[in-house]
């Protein structure tokens, strides 16, 4: 009960994780076309600019989680994903000096070198996301003790960059949306243009993974037969696709973020539903069946103490987060960054 | 291993340069928002904002080279994981979700929107900021005080279960240990204020901006540095004393056991013919310092087996350094303060050389009071239970690591010139008077 309590939890911090900063790394992959002078590059940076950090801090509660509740699935999957998580703390790390950074000199090279450095970081963060998700999806081969000991190139498979795909195409049209909604004028134009173009790459690429799931993981609707309740996820992912289309159409740009958002939950919530209770399914003819939310999970002692902990900090990150979302409400006018 | 090993003591060092002066300077700014609220004078706003730009980019290069610290452990320390994971998780979990979280929120709003919320939000920002950077601090202090010493746990196939999550926050290993880390912060931020307020009377720059950093950073510099020496760092000697002795002997070079044990203030350890080279005692103060009592019985180095023995060199010359540094701050400060209350600071130029010129220092005492710790821990990563070459990653190769150490170092080095840079920009173009 609790470790499926923990379950829950943490597909919920890495969604939300994924909807929130998922609109400011889009932002990012965008950001070159976006913007094409230097005043309206810096929009789209004053755009995220306060709330970029905020939003990384769902990730650092994800992952204090995992070690709390899952140290098992934790310390085999970080051990065993050792360079492409390397990659991405270094292209976090880029990403948020070139953020940061970019706005302390008055200088044309130095802040077009750090749009191009913030573009590049962030377009390969939603790919390397894209493609862990997809790799979850698939499952890995483990050994005996549940450990993971492929190569960086047995992780870049078609379908897991086939997810990749589907992370850039998905979170480039959250991050136009976004930025759509935040700015007025030539850029705020190009934002909609792109999420409107995007869009039909975004609706293809998913309907593209979703059939190719059913081929690399035939058992993974086994969960939606037992619990026919958790159809409701799917169902909310395409009702969410269609509104969302709608609002672009329309140029409703808060909206589109919204339904952007909802879909992104949405698809993710489906991922977790068809998962469970798995954390690091093992490839068919591994040694291991797998680590899930029993064999890699904590003592029960320590989930309950995590779990109040962790409810009552989320409890607190929330209501930080609306009111710093309040307080940013509406238009940027005037550069954020001085 | 070895290379794991260099990993996190190059990443978490170079990581620790920033919130070193982040916690301390986070209370600065709250102090200042609070003069400026209370006096109604500009000057103190316009001094909070200078701050703020240097807290900015010191945070943002604390936080990117604070996330990989969060995820290192599972990288290359798994098996560390494994066991330690349900208690210092807690910690870990607790820092991001309650501390971290507030610092960044709070900051944003702080930095970019004072023109958005009134002064007493603002203020209130500040003020959150300052507490969210103290509160890091708590959390990753009570993670690492488990290390030194465990509590609350029970070992359950192979993994420590936590028992009762006030035991783990109220270990008394941390009990002074937390408050020393924090004022080693606030001398760090306070010497540093003052150094950049003698550089501005110096070059008769920002002269009224300089004279108030020097009084703030004087004075707090100096109840700081006292406080770090007593209570805070007297009682968490008693403390590493009572609960890692070892460690104790080896920070004095103590190789024999001995009752009145004296105290060596120079000398350099000869770990081959287990004795001090060349020492100048105190007689019969180390007892005093670790007991209490001027008689005492230290145990010495000789009575421990060698392969429980930390690396005596470097903890011996880390102590001494943290030590001396804290003597000579004090000193210097005193004799600021009291020129300062004369009124003769601001034209005592060779007293401003010397604080300009001791910026660097504080942070040297602060590594090297952290060197102790954890050197001195050895060959624990957590104390009496797991051994730290048990503790790597059992699927990851040297070469993986030393590839993965190299990439860290050159995007720090990039950090670390990128933020020198910027520092000397900030300063060079001074307080600014506020937009109002």
């Amino acid at each position: 009960m609790i470790n499926d309590a923990w379950f829950v939890l943490l597909a919920a911090l890495l969604t939300g994780y994924a909807v929130l900063d998922g609109f400011d790394l889009g932002a990012g992959a965008l950001h070159l076309w976006l913007g094409r002078s230097h005043a309206e590059r810096g929009s789209v940076i004053d755009a995220i600019g306060p709330v970029w950090n905020g939003n990384e801090v769902w990730l650092l509660a994800a992952g204090g989680s995992l070690v709390a509740a899952f140290p098992r699935a934790y310390a085999s999957g970080f051990s065993g994903f050792y360079l492409p998580l390397m990659l991405v703390l270094w292209l976090l790390l880029l990403r948020g000096i070139a953020i940061e950074f970019r706005h302390q000199l008055d200088s044309e090279l130095w802040r077009d070198a750090w749009d191009v450095v913030f573009c590049g970081a962030s377009a390969l963060l939603a790919l390397l996301f894209g493609v862990a998700v997809g790799n979850l999806l698939r499952g890995l081969p483990l050994d005996a003790e549940g450990r993971f000991r492929g190569t960086f190139a047995l992780l870049l498979n078609p379908f897991a960059l086939l997810g990749g795909l589907l992370g850039v195409a998905v979170l480039s049209v959250h991050g136009a949306a976004f930025v759509a909604h935040k700015t007025e004028g030539a850029v705020q134009l190009r934002a909609r243009t792109a999420a409107l173009r995007l869009f039909p790459l975004e609706a293809a690429l998913l309907a593209a993974v979703v059939a190719a799931s059913f081929a690399v993981r035939p058992d993974f609707t086994a969960n939606f037969g037992r619990w026919p309740g958790l159809a409701l996820f799917p169902l909310l992912a395409l009702a969410s696709l269609v509104l969302l289309w709608r609002f672009l159409r329309r140029g409703e740009d808060l909206r589109a973020l919204l339904a952007s958002g909802a879909a992104i939950a949405s698809v993710l919530a489906s991922v977790a539903a068809g998962l469970y209770p798995m954390l690091l399914p093992a490839r068919p003819g591994s040694a291991h069946p797998g680590l899930d939310a029993f064999n890699a999970a904590s003592p029960a002692g320590s989930l309950r103490g995590a779990l109040a902990v962790c409810l009552f900090g989320m409890a607190l990150v929330i209501a930080y987060t609306v009111n710093s979302y309040r307080v940013w409400r509406g238009k940027l006018r005037g550069p954020v960054y001085h | 291993m070895v290379a794991a090993r260099w990993q996190f003591a190059f990443t978490i060092m170079f990581h620790y340069l920033f919130p070193v002066l982040t916690m301390g300077l986070g209370l600065l700014i709250a102090a200042l928002k609070t003069l400026e609220l209370r006096r109604g004078l500009p000057q103190y706003g316009d001094a909070a904002r200078f701050w703020a730009r240097i807290f900015a980019i010191t945070f943002a290069a604390g936080v990117v080279t604070g996330i990989p610290m969060e995820f290192q452990f599972g990288t290359n320390w798994a098996r560390f994981s494994e066991l330690a994971g349900p208690v210092v998780g807690q910690t870990l979990l607790m820092e991001g979700v309650f501390a971290f979280f507030a610092e960044s929120t709070f900051l944003g709003i702080f930095l970019f929107g004072e023109r958005r919320v009134g002064p007493r939000l603002h203020w209130l920002s500040a003020v959150m900021v300052a507490f969210g950077a103290v509160l890091s601090g708590f959390f990753i202090v009570a993670t690492n005080a488990w290390m030194q010493h465990p509590v609350a746990y029970e070992m359950e196939a192979g993994r420590a279960e936590l028992r009762s999550l006030w035991g783990l926050l109220a270990n008394p290993y941390a009990r002074w240990q937390y408050p020393h880390v924090v004022v080693g912060s606030l001398v760090t931020a306070s010497m540093v204020m003052a150094g950049i307020g003698a550089y501005y009377l110096l070059a008769r720059r920002f002269e009224r901006q300089g004279e108030l950093f020097l009084r703030m950073g004087v004075t707090a510099g100096l109840l700081s540095a006292l406080a770090a020496a007593f209570p805070t760092g007297a009682l968490h000697g008693e403390n590493v004393t009572r609960f890692q002795p070892v460690k104790m002997a080896a920070m004095e070079g103590l190789f024999e056991t001995q009752e009145g044990a004296p105290l060596a203030i120079i000398g350099m350890p000869d770990v081959e013919r287990r004795e001090l080279m060349d020492p100048v005692y105190v007689p019969r103060l180390l007892s005093y310092l670790a007991y209490g009592d001027f008689r005492a019985r230290v145990v010495g180095l000789n009575d421990v087996p060698r392969d429980l023995q930390p690396p005596v060199e470097i903890v011996y010359y880390a102590y001494h350094v943290m030590v001396g540094l804290g003597t000579i701050f004090i000193a210097l400060l005193a004799v600021a303060a009291l020129l300062l209350w004369r009124g003769r600071l601001f034209g005592a130029r060779p007293v401003l050389w010397l604080l300009m010129l001791a910026m660097p220092f504080p942070y040297i005492a602060n590594h090297a009071g952290w060197l102790v710790g954890e050197v001195g821990r050895q060959p624990w990563i957590v104390h009496g239970l797991l051994r730290t070459e048990l503790a790597s990653s059992t699927n990851v190769s040297a070469g993986m690591t030393y590839f993965t150490l190299a990439g860290f170092m050159g995007l720090y080095a990039l950090v670390g010139l990128l933020y020198l840079f910027l520092f000397l920009r900030i300063v060079d173009a001074g307080p600014q008077p506020g937009r109002r």
